[in-house]
């Protein structure tokens, strides 16, 4: 009934098409994309790995800072300060997963700017941890 | 006669041990209210005497767990059984997770909608009272089963445990919606 030619045709349309359906889930992107991105919104200076550092240890007017939870090394598991709930490190040199998916990453840096800040962080604030985080090793 | 005699005694024996075995498998439902094995003491289930109606639901943890709910709400604590609180505690609670017990932990509105359906479908089923607590720890359930009758004082002091709503410090199996009386570990 179908030609050899027209099987060919059909199985290409479908392999093309169950590629391109897959294809947006299967994104995920690099610290250094998070990096380019951060830098896209901040319309400043350069990021400042060194700034990035005192940013994560300084506490901004409340009870945490970003190292109350991550520890001072971002390079070990850390522990959430209320249920000591293990947290796996931050530096990417020591955990693949940080910063690859977009969604989670906006999602912790708005829950735990309110925390620790009050308000949301900056891109340049974001830029200077981020960079300071992928210097750790 | 003496051998013959010994024989009897044995299967006499041995038929009792299995009669109690098998007792105590057939009552090891997995609602275990306070049956603490076989010569425990064993809890009255319909004891409508709780403050307010706060009873947890007969099933604790559905068998369809939404794989969103155990991602999410496990992030820094046990993702709590929905059957411990009932729908509208668990309503209240999505709708201000930005203030979550002194943290941030909202959610975008399609995770939360998806997590409040799953929450609320599987809420408390025996809780009759107008209550709608948002700490598990403070329904008259949870301080019943948690009473002095039931746990040493002290053990709220040992900084192993550090907190009630630590389920997982004594209940070995609590991330799993286990809460099985013979799964308790009280940490020394």
């Amino acid at each position: 009934m179908f030609s050899k030619a027209h099987i060919a045709v059909m199985t290409i349309i479908t392999f093309v098409g169950v590629v391109g359906f897959l294809a947006p889930s299967a994104h995920a992107e690099t610290p250094k994309d998070f990096l380019n991105s951060f830098q896209k919104e901040a319309s400043g200076q350069p990021f400042s790995a060194a700034r990035g550092e005192t940013f994560f240890k300084t506490k901004h007017g409340s009870d945490w800072s970003c190292a109350s939870c991550h520890t001072d090394n971002p390079a070990i598991s850390g522990k959430h300060a209320k249920s000591d709930k293990l947290i796996q490190p931050m530096a990417p040199a020591a955990n693949a997963e940080r910063f690859t998916d977009p969604k989670k990453v906006e999602k912790w840096f708005k829950r735990n700017c309110n925390d620790v800040l009050d308000r949301v962080c900056t891109p340049q604030e974001k830029g200077d941890v981020l960079a300071y985080l992928m210097t750790v090793k | 006669m003496k051998i013959i005699d010994f024989k009897i005694l044995f299967v006499i024996v041995l038929t009792l041990l299995a009669m109690v075995v098998t007792m105590s498998i057939a009552r090891a439902d997995d609602d275990n209210e306070g049956y603490g094995g076989w010569f425990g003491e064993r809890h009255s289930e319909s004891r409508d005497s709780e403050r307010g109606g706060e009873k947890r639901g007969k099933s604790k943890m559905p068998a369809q767990v939404n794989a969103k709910f155990k991602k999410e709400c496990s992030a820094c604590h046990i993702a709590y059984p929905p059957g411990l609180l009932p729908a509208e505690s668990w309503r209240k609670m999505m709708a201000g997770l930005d203030q979550h017990f002194g943290s941030d932990a909202s959610l975008d509105a399609q995770d939360s909608k998806e997590i409040t359906d799953f929450l609320v479908a599987n809420a408390s089923n025996r809780w009759s009272g107008a209550s709608a607590p948002l700490r598990i720890s403070e329904t008259s359930w949870f301080l019943r089963e948690h009473d002095g009758h039931e746990i040493n004082p002290d053990v709220w002091k040992n900084p192993k445990v550090k907190s009630p709503s630590n389920c997982g410090a004594c209940h070995t199996k609590a991330d799993q919606g286990d809460f099985k009386e013979r799964n308790i570990r009280i940490p020394k």
